[in-house]
């Protein structure tokens, strides 16, 4: 279905350490990034997409709009997806990932921001982020149309009249036509795209030197 | 859910698109034309008795087969909004490494240009071109003056390279510590440990018939060998590429290697292929490409020397100068991490009209290139065949041997999979060779590069590679680098020099191959 991307703004990358940053000799293992939507109404989440860049485990917590007069709590919505299987080791450390409105916990029909909380057990690795964060919420329908009465409520046939002697029966002839048609667009449609297997370039192949770029 | 099922169809649909330009989609459009004159077709219900007509006539094998090499081959559609480039390698830093590495390669063989004088591609005058068509079929009695070319790189200039490998993300401090590897790969890629291996390799347990262990002849063969030999038979009437893949994890009886093989690769020999063949043999007339001079120099130096392989040296020339002509490899650039070296035709530097590939392929042979292609000259003596059958194993698996990538198969996670089995399962080998200053990977990249060619009798090699066919995956080279290494461990132990060491592994032509592999994955007590 189609999707419409949400323009948002991300907060720097905030560090969650127990202790004194500067004097401490670990990493911090948990960053959170915030996403608000400054321009956008509360909107209806269909995907969350981004590239993953060293973060193990990932859990998102969103805060929707009530229409009651109660303040808006946060909800975790997912809670410690995998990313990196071992997190020890480069399996997923850079992969394009989509986390789809199916996969989350709760309904995300009225967003109001986000909240990602990034973590990387192992010291091994310098940083962790995630990268090219994009929202998407659904794209429009596709416009509905009224239909005029007579499609919609078709008026009880009359008696059809009596089949000629010997004539195919007209609804089969026309369904084995139409599937017919189906197969001659599918052909139609289709287009092969080899290559030829020529290395010249009109018969010439006369080269110097190899290119660096 | 939604997801798998968008997943499956576009899986589908890119293998639809690939096959739609294949020589089976013509012959299946053929065939399905040709059918319309049967009594069972009816016109109502067309696309199922087609379809059953295909089923009964075996075309809906040929069309399995088809698929199922298509989905070995090529990796699963990537998220899309993945670049092509995290196609061929997801890593960014090794994408990086890789294009330094193939810029190194584009110097030297720019340099040796500019040395020699040679132009890299030029037209064969008319003369040139009738003496060449005359010699094909005794190229190696050829003796052209070659001592001033020298190899583009030999696989230890490739080692040093993989050796300074790095993630600029991963903690290298230089002090020792737990996150620093001992071995010579620093990146921290992930690599199987032996329970894994046990489950991946199961079909070489212990209480499996192999071919290679239980066709010996003490063994009689009414235990394994002959209903082994029965099933194969019946697999290649079934000419099933599945079937032939599993039958294959215990090895092939010689008889039955070469149609397995060419079952499993998905290659039939077919007039368009044969003309295919002579069509690269034309351009090779044609064309004269200093790539040529290096590939001649290759087999000189290492097949022609070989005791098993020297009488192979002129079909090594007729597969390798084809196989440099072949433009149909440049599509398995898509997933391979290298990428195929561009020029521009003389004069028109910068103008993309007129950019094209060199070689025609975009593989550049390095030394020792020539030994992927020479145990096959003992399964296939059809020049064709032979060339069909090399370019599918090239395009799997040969060369992820030779990039730089974080594959499962591709060589460095082959060398971090050797040097992690080493150091968990032979600790005290592993820090004795450490200390008197021989690496073990040192002794080993060449073996696993080379797939094991050259080094191995060749019933042995043959039987290994079965083993690559069948499960689809080059990390066996690893397992048995290391179950060398393990076999060898007593004279290993004793000795106090890389020099020494390197004596004690430099002749494997005695090994047995598949009882080390068992022994080392299923019978080591850890």
């Amino acid at each position: 279905m189609s999707r419409v991307s949400v323009p948002c703004h991300v907060k720097g990358t905030v560090a969650l350490q127990v202790g004194d940053v500067r004097t401490s000799q670990g990493r911090p293992g948990v960053l959170v990034i915030d996403v608000t939507f400054p321009s956008v109404a509360p909107f209806e989440l269909q995907e969350i997409m981004f590239k993953n860049y060293y973060t193990a485990f990932l859990t998102i917590r969103v805060r929707q709009h009530t229409s009651t007069h109660t303040p808006a709590k946060w909800v975790t919505c997912l809670r410690d997806f995998c990313l990196m299987p071992d997190p020890h080791s480069e399996e997923g450390a850079q992969e394009y990932v989509s986390l789809f409105k199916h996969q989350m916990l709760c309904d995300m029909a009225q967003v109001l921001e986000l909240r990602l909380i990034l973590r990387q057990p192992s010291p091994l690795w310098l940083s962790f982020t995630v990268e090219e964060l994009q929202i998407f919420q659904q794209g429009p329908k596709s416009p509905s149309m009224t239909f005029p009465k007579w499609l919609s409520h078709p008026v009880p046939c009359e008696q059809p009249t009596p089949l000629l002697e010997g004539l195919p029966d007209p609804s089969r002839v026309s369904s084995e036509v139409q599937q017919m048609w189906a197969l001659t667009e599918m052909i139609r449609a289709s287009h092969t795209s080899t290559r030829i297997g020529r290395f010249d370039v009109d018969g010439c192949y006369d080269l110097n030197l190899l290119s660096y770029t | 859910m939604l997801q798998e099922e968008s997943d499956l169809s576009l899986i589908i649909a890119q293998i639809v698109q690939k096959l739609k330009g294949s020589n089976l989609y013509a012959q299946l459009e053929r065939q399905a034309w040709a059918s319309l004159q049967r009594p069972e077709i009816k016109l109502e219900s067309l696309k199922e008795d087609i379809k059953e007509f295909f089923k009964i006539s075996g075309w809906e094998k040929k069309l399995q087969n088809a698929v199922y090499s298509e989905l070995s081959v090529f990796p699963l559609p990537s998220h899309p909004a993945a670049p092509p480039e995290h196609l061929k390698e997801p890593l960014v830093y090794m994408r990086k490494a890789q294009g330094s590495w193939e810029k190194r390669i584009l110097k030297s063989l720019n340099s040796m240009c500019t040395e020699l004088s040679i132009p890299l591609a030029r037209k064969r005058p008319v003369g040139e071109q009738k003496e060449l068509l005359n010699k094909w079929n005794e190229m190696g009695t050829d003796e052209p003056d070659l001592s001033l070319f020298r190899p583009v790189y030999a696989p230890k200039d490739f080692l040093e390279v993989l050796i300074n490998l790095r993630n600029p993300n991963y903690e290298n401090g230089d002090s020792l510590s737990f996150r620093t590897h001992l071995g010579l790969i620093q990146v921290p890629l992930k690599v199987k440990d032996i329970p894994e291996l046990k489950e991946f390799f199961v079909e070489l347990g212990l209480t499996t018939g192999q071919l290679g262990i239980d066709d010996s002849t003490q063994v009689p063969p009414e235990l394994f060998e002959n209903e082994h030999v029965r099933i194969g038979q019946k697999v290649l009437t079934e000419q099933d590429s599945a079937a032939a893949q599993q039958y294959i994890r215990q090895g092939s009886p010689t008889a039955l290697r070469a149609e397995l093989w060419a079952l499993i690769l998905n290659i039939s020999s077919h007039p368009e292929d044969i003309l295919y063949y002579e069509q690269l043999k034309t351009n090779v007339i044609q064309h004269d490409l200093l790539v040529d001079s290096l590939i001649y120099k290759d087999v000189k130096l290492t097949a022609s020397n070989d005791d098993y392989y020297f009488v192979f040296e002129d079909y090594l020339y007729q597969v390798l100068l084809c196989f440099s002509r072949d433009t149909s490899v440049l599509s398995h650039f898509a997933y391979n991490s290298a990428s195929p070296p561009k020029s521009y035709i003389r004069g028109k530097l910068g103008l993309e009209e007129y950019a094209v590939f060199y070689p025609p392929n975009g593989v550049i042979p390095f030394h020792g290139f020539s030994m992927y292609v020479a145990p096959l000259c003992f399964l296939y003596h059809e020049p064709s065949k032979l060339y069909q059958i090399f370019r599918e194993m090239y395009v799997r698996f040969f060369f992820r041997l030779h990039s730089i990538s974080s594959h499962p198969s591709g060589i460095v996670s082959l060398c971090l999979l050797f040097e992690t089995l080493l150091q968990t399962y032979l600790p005290q080998l592993f820090y004795h060779l450490r200390e008197i200053g021989a690496q073990p990977l040192r002794i080993s990249f060449k073996w696993m590069v080379r797939a094991f060619s050259g080094y191995l009798a060749t019933d042995q090699l043959l039987l290994l590679w079965d083993r690559i066919l069948g499960y689809n995956s080059l990390e066996i080279l690893a397992v048995l680098a290391a179950a060398v290494f393990a076999f060898r461990a007593v004279n290993l132990m004793e000795v106090t020099s890389l020099a020494a060491a390197e004596a004690v592994l430099a002749d494997l032509s005695t090994l047995k191959v598949m009882p080390l592999l068992q022994i080392f994955l299923f019978a080591t007590v850890t």
